[in-house]
């Protein structure tokens, strides 16, 4: 074990996609959190598709794949946020059709242009290749972004989640820290797309807050849990995918999978248990 | 001067208007019961008061040094809150985030406020234990402690009764006009007439407009309470 994971640092691309990796999975974590409780988990999965159908014809147009990707997906994120803030069903509905429309425009261009080549299934379902150094500074400043502001504004994220017009009527800016909040969300999911895939980065945000929530009991406790499964969850799935050669991304989510059971069946034993 | 008052307020949603021309003043020390049929405007009304919505016309002002964000508000509920992993202790802090402006975190004297508040209301057994596995009525006492934390002044309650049992709901009252006495000025929406002309000072009747705004031993023989109230009040 010892040995596989030694090995494993000794790759430099490998070493980019897990320092990489682990920031997002942290940064996805401690967004997750608000996102779930807030019922808004649909725009995580909303945006991915948008950022794949962004991709897609960045690589068409040969442009570079991020440049175009960043806007387009946290330009999504405010309309998304708009729409649910309007109507919460169908709010919904309209993710829905935003996702699969533009996961539809990303398959069509690419059949015209490059055929479901590696690079495209690399968007749909990720690829540890993909880290070049640019991705690397990129992904360390809007990590450390993330974790500073979610620090500094972690009060004020737990009024606004837990009850928005509280917060309101006491002066807080919700509307401002929705779109903080969505904004960041949309970076963490562009730069973790290149390694999770446009189809499962959005477990990364969903799994570990709805696996702290199984036993936690306090908001802090949530937030702290789930930065930890989700960085944990991360690397067991990484080296899983090292072992047996699965592919990264879908190891890591089955990774948060057996970790959300696990947290299940202990929430669910400690219901049972007086005491 | 008042500490609230209302001069010719009108609220809108798009193009429906919920709250017209209502024209009214709120003193310290009042204990006031919003009540009217569904729809009426009232939860609109309060939200106007709170400064959630702003008037289309007309003004609200605020006097005896309140400010817009040192009021106490218990909103109804949402469903959001129901299974929300929090404990009581985070909930009821989390009122005191109107003290602090830019700072990031929690003084200690604000955690002195919360845990104040917590005795105050008698759930300091609960104060570990997470809000989502609480009954109703205790979820209600936490939000009442977290909306005292806010304020010292003013509180603005939007059916804090609903799904309550009687006896429950009993003791609320009792709280709430304990709070009344200690100098807190009450503003409270309630369906329960009865309840509500018993226990407050002053009844403000919306039917859109103020269609009864006076004392509450006035109300039961004002035409548009007699109506409200119906047969059951020929004593
Ligand atoms: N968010 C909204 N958007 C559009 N119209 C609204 C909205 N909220 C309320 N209304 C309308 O405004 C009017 C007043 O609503 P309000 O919620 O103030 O009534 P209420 O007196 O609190 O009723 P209830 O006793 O049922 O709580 C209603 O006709 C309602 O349909
Ligand atoms: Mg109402």
């Amino acid at each position: 074990m010892l040995e596989l994971v030694s090995q494993m640092f000794s790759y430099g691309f490998l070493n980019r996609a897990l320092l990489v990796g682990t920031l997002v999975a942290l940064c996805a974590a401690l967004l997750g959190v608000s996102l779930v409780l807030k019922r808004y988990s649909m725009i995580g999965d909303g945006l991915s598709h948008v950022g794949f159908g962004a991709l897609s014809v960045a690589m068409a147009m040969q442009l570079a794949p991020l440049a175009v990707a960043a806007p387009v997906v946290v330009l999504a994120a405010f309309l998304l946020l708009r729409i649910s803030e309007n109507s919460r069903i169908k709010g919904d509905a309209a993710i829905a059709l935003i996702a699969s429309s533009s996961l539809a425009i990303g398959v069509i261009v690419t059949s015209l242009t490059s055929g479901m080549n590696t690079d495209v299934y690399g968007y749909l379902f990720g690829s540890i290749l993909a880290m070049g150094a640019g991705d690397v500074a990129a992904s360390v400043v809007l990590s450390a972004a993330v974790l500073v502001l979610f620090v500094l504004f972690y009060n004020k994220i737990f009024a606004i989640t837990f009850d928005e017009a509280f917060a309101q009527a006491t002066g807080v800016n919700a509307r401002g820290y929705n779109l903080l909040i969505a904004l960041l969300t949309a970076v963490t999911i562009v730069v973790g797309m290149r390694i999770m895939g446009a189809m499962l980065i959005s477990s990364l945000i969903i799994f570990p807050a709805l696996t702290a929530m199984r036993v936690c009991r306090s908001f802090k406790g949530v937030v702290i849990t789930s930065a930890l499964v989700s960085v944990v969850c991360f690397f067991c799935g990484m080296v899983a995918s090292f072992a047996f050669s699965t592919p990264a991304g879908a190891s890591i989510v089955v990774a948060n999978l057996s970790a959300f059971l696990l947290f299940a069946l202990v929430g669910a034993l400690r219901g049972k248990l007086p005491g | 001067m008042a500490l609230i008052s209302c001069k010719g307020v009108s609220l809108r949603y798009e193009n429906r208007l919920a709250v017209e021309d209502a024209s009214f003043e709120i003193e310290a020390g009042d204990y006031v019961c919003i009540v009217g049929e569904n729809g009426s405007g009232k939860s609109t009304l309060l939200k106007g008061l709170l400064g959630l919505k702003s008037p289309d016309a007309g003004s609200i002002s605020y006097g005896d040094g309140l400010e817009q964000r040192m009021i106490g508000y218990l909103p109804q509920q949402t469903v959001v809150q129901k299974d929300f992993p929090a404990s009581v202790y985070e909930v009821v802090l989390s009122g005191c985030l109107n003290r602090r402006g830019m700072r990031p975190f929690y003084s200690p004297a604000e955690r002195q406020i919360a845990g104040r508040n917590i005795e105050r209301l008698s759930i300091g057994g609960l104060r570990k234990k997470s809000y989502r596995d609480l009954s109703g009525g205790q979820q209600q006492r936490v939000l009442l402690a977290r909306a005292l934390c806010a304020t010292e002044k003013l509180l603005l309650l939007d059916e804090p009764v609903t799904g309550l049992d009687p006896v429950v709901t009993a003791e609320l009252y009792a709280l709430i006009r304990q709070l009344n006495r200690e100098g807190v000025t009450v503003v409270m929406v309630s369906h329960d007439i009865v309840c509500a002309v018993h226990n407050a000072g002053k009844i403000l009747h919306m039917g859109t407009g103020v269609l009864f705004y006076g004392r509450a031993e006035d109300y039961p023989d004002s035409e548009v309470g007699r109506r409200f109230l119906g047969g059951d009040h020929h004593a």
